[in-house]
């Protein structure tokens, strides 16, 4: 066979590593500054930009799409050539893929901290950007699936298929989660409602971890462990069982983020029993990349890339072990909306996503500037502090969730609760989150160090922008061997695969959705809830742009430490207005589904000082102060749009209310602002708090009324 | 729509598919060549470089 010559694309790797690098250091230090904001809640300045609310979402962004996003991108270009012996298909698509993602991610370090954001986790991006981020998701599903038709070698490997079902799943992800009626630019609204969107967002968001941090990174696991130790993958057949169950189980685990909600039971009983039956691909996956190493744990003593590869590789293990556990319910009713999670989710990225980076670039740097490391000394020093940082980082953490969780649910003997002052519960981890913070210091430091290092050993190498390779064509009239067509349909046919793949994640997607979608006996309606009143509807969005759902739930679990603390707990029928649900995930502070309501009803005047400086209420608190609200006057150019919007998506605001809108809204805010006027507060009635105290006040007074009638 | 006609049987025809992909997916690994798989093994290992 005639040998053809061609050359792998270094150049596009190396911008992707630039971008990994440059954002993993962002990324981390926002997360730094957003940790040290729990133990010092001034750190913000007074800034609205740099508060918790709008940094949280900037670090979960900018770790997951800007670090691992980059880091994926890069170990699919330096590998993909390689194992298909061709270069990518198009150098255009490789480059428009490139800088797309860096104007996506910079859109995002832009309207984050300005307050556009959706509030749905890790989909906070609003409206243009997501169609930028399917634009640019499809560049580079094209560029790959080309390259893969016009590859030189015949079998593809399992590292692909994992690439290929990352590729297909994060677009159905996407697409999916992301449907919303846009109201202006940068400001829409969810498609769906409540219970409805909790599942849809859950059902993404569970997945984004499992298609975006997990399935790719295996894929970068099968090919660069098998490298950086010079040995075949220590079993081909496992990895082809953990590929195909791995796929098929995940897709179904996302309601477990949503136990004991508001959520139908079969939907959660699905999501658990899928969740347990996911350690066994998650460990088949793990043993594979481990024993790869059996016979030659001696080159982990000498290997940096491998030492980050086998404490990555054990990550996984631990948190795909604890997540399973964090599934089950009784598990679930102490560790949910607690740091554990925290924790869990920092094993996972510091861990698995973090180390296994930092073994590839280790990897890659000195093989493509054709050189050595600069310093093993300092990349062992690396491997070590930034274990301590994981250790140092997640263990406080564990201690915190699991202490606020028992002393959320502690009574006393005569049956109250021990601890009726959320804030007490809050106070007696600061000492663990002050500890965290140091934990994610000294990772950061060990990546700084990898910088330095890995920018030293650039610098004493040559980069090979083109590297040279030859190998045959495929021949285009090939020959199975006898009994080998199902060999041929799963690993020859890239479009084959492709949709089998499609088919395995989307049984599970549709089978969760689509009866919560339809059946009208899912989601009971509750006759006495009605549609927010226009005030009520921009205070809400006011909630939304602050981010006060990335520390506050609204979602009262069946629990009598809930009910005793925050009132009846939350039934489904009363979030059927809410686009988007704000359920949240994390109690750093107290829930809010019943703040309006009897048990917890406080006077206007007390949100007004509240949010203006939250230690005068509540002393102690780590809740920044909310000044510019009481300054800034509402928008409310497009009250009449988002009355409409949310008519098209059913809630039932009468034809032509648009007109009477503003002057309900008008009216309201005055009675709010005169009733603060009588406790000597003055402010106008226009400012944006006003809106605010609307809408924290009228959480949980809907199932009030005696009457409660329930069309189940 | 209130509820769905026959939702019994899906759990049970669910379990069918699942169990014979699974199934026929170890019986198919099990039965590959042993030369075949060497030769997918290497692939990440059998680079000119």
């Amino acid at each position: 066979m005639e040998m053809e010559k061609f050359s792998y694309d270094n150049n596009i790797v190396r911008k992707f590593i630039i971008a990994t690098v440059v954002f993993g250091v962002i990324g981390m230090l926002v997360g730094l500054t957003a940790a040290l904001q729990l133990v010092l809640p001034e750190l913000n300045a007074g800034i609205s930009w740099l508060t918790f609310g709008r940094i949280r979402p900037l670090h979960t962004n900018a770790v997951i799409f800007a670090f691992v996003g980059n880091g994926i991108f890069a170990g699919v270009y330096y590998s993909m050539q390689r194992l298909l012996k061709t270069r990518m298909w198009s150098d255009l698509l490789s480059n428009i893929n490139f800088w797309g993602w860096q104007l996506i991610i910079l859109s995002a370090v832009i309207t984050l901290p300005m307050g556009y954001t959706t509030s749905k986790e890790y989909a906070e991006l609003e409206w243009p950007i997501d169609i930028g981020i399917a634009l640019i998701w499809v560049v580079f599903g094209l560029n790959m699936l080309m390259t893969i038709v016009k590859r030189r070698e015949r079998h593809i490997y399992v590292a692909i298929w994992f690439y290929i079902a990352t590729f297909v799943t994060v677009a159905i992800l996407h697409i999916f989660n992301s449907f919303e009626l846009p109201i202006s630019f940068m400001k829409s609204y969810s498609w769906y409602a409540g219970v409805q969107d909790a599942l849809v967002q859950w059902w993404y968001g569970h997945n984004a971890v499992a298609f975006f941090l997990t399935t790719p990174y295996l894929g970068l696991m099968y090919y660069f462990v098998p490298k950086a130790a010079n040995r075949p993958v220590y079993s081909y057949r496992l990895s082809i069982i953990h590929f195909w169950a791995l796929i098929f189980i995940y897709i179904w685990a996302g309601p477990h983020h949503l136990l004991y909600t508001s959520l139908p039971d079969w939907a959660q009983s699905l999501g658990v029993v899928f969740s347990i039956m996911l350690i066994a691909p998650s460990w088949g996956g793990m043993l594979n990349g481990l024993l790869t190493l059996r016979g030659a744990w001696d080159k982990v003593r000498d290997s940096a890339v491998l030492k980050f590869m086998v404490v990555a590789i054990t990550a996984y293990g631990m948190s795909t072990f604890e997540g399973p556990m964090m599934s089950l319910k009784s598990v679930n009713a102490i560790s949910h909306f607690t740091d554990w999670t925290i924790a869990h989710v920092h094993i996972g990225g510091l861990g698995w996503n973090g180390f296994l980076t930092f073994g590839m670039l280790y990897f890659l740097i000195p093989k493509m500037w054709d050189t050595k490391l600069h310093s093993t000394k300092l990349a062992n020093f690396h491997f070590w502090i930034g274990t301590l940082g994981i250790i140092f980082y997640a263990i406080p953490l564990y201690w915190a969730g699991f202490t606020q969780s028992l002393m959320w649910k502690e009574f006393t003997d005569d049956g109250f609760l021990a601890y009726p002052n959320f804030l007490e519960t809050v106070t007696q981890i600061l000492p663990m989150y002050a500890m965290r913070a140091f934990g994610g210091t000294l990772y950061i430091i060990g990546v700084l160090v990898m910088v330095y290092n890995l920018m030293a050993t650039a610098k004493s190498g040559n980069f090979i922008k083109n590297e040279a390779a030859e190998a045959p064509a495929l021949e285009p009239n090939y020959k199975p061997h006898a009994g080998e067509y199902w060999h041929r349909v799963l690993e020859r046919k890239p479009m084959v695969l492709t949709i089998l793949a499609v088919v395995a994640v989307s049984i599970g997607g549709l089978i969760e959705i689509v009866p919560t979608a339809l059946i009208k006996s899912n989601i009971p309606t509750i006759s006495s809830v009605k549609p927010y009143t226009p005030l009520e509807l921009e205070g809400r969005d006011l909630y939304i742009r602050e981010g006060c759902n990335n520390c506050h739930s609204q979602m009262i679990r069946p629990f009598r430490s809930e009910t005793e603390r925050y009132g009846e707990y939350s039934k489904a029928g009363e979030f059927v207005y809410d686009h988007p649900f704000l359920w949240g995930s994390k109690r750093t502070g107290p829930d809010l589904a019943r703040e309006g309501g009897a048990k917890l009803r406080k006077p206007n005047s007390w949100h007004y000082n509240h949010m203006l400086d939250p230690t005068t209420m509540s002393p102690g608190s780590i809740m920044p102060p909310y000044p510019w609200l009481i300054e800034d006057e509402l928008d409310i150019s497009q009250t009449a749009d988002k009355i409409s919007a949310m008519r098209t998506l059913g809630v039932p605001y009468p034809e032509g209310y648009e007109e009477q809108a503003l002057i309900d809204l008008g009216a309201q805010a005055s009675e709010i602002a005169g009733d603060l006027a009588d406790g000597g507060i003055e402010v106008h009635p226009s400012r944006e708090i006003i809106a605010l105290i609307a809408y924290l006040q009228r959480l949980g007074r809907d199932i009030e009324t005696d009457d409660l009638v329930t069309n189940e | 729509m209130e509820t769905i006609v026959g939702i019994e049987i899906y759990p049970l025809i669910s379990f069918v598919i699942f169990f014979s992909f699974f199934i026929g997916l170890f019986a198919y690994v099990l039965l590959m060549r042993k030369g075949h798989i060497e030769e997918l093994e290497n692939l990440p290992l059998n680079e000119n470089e």
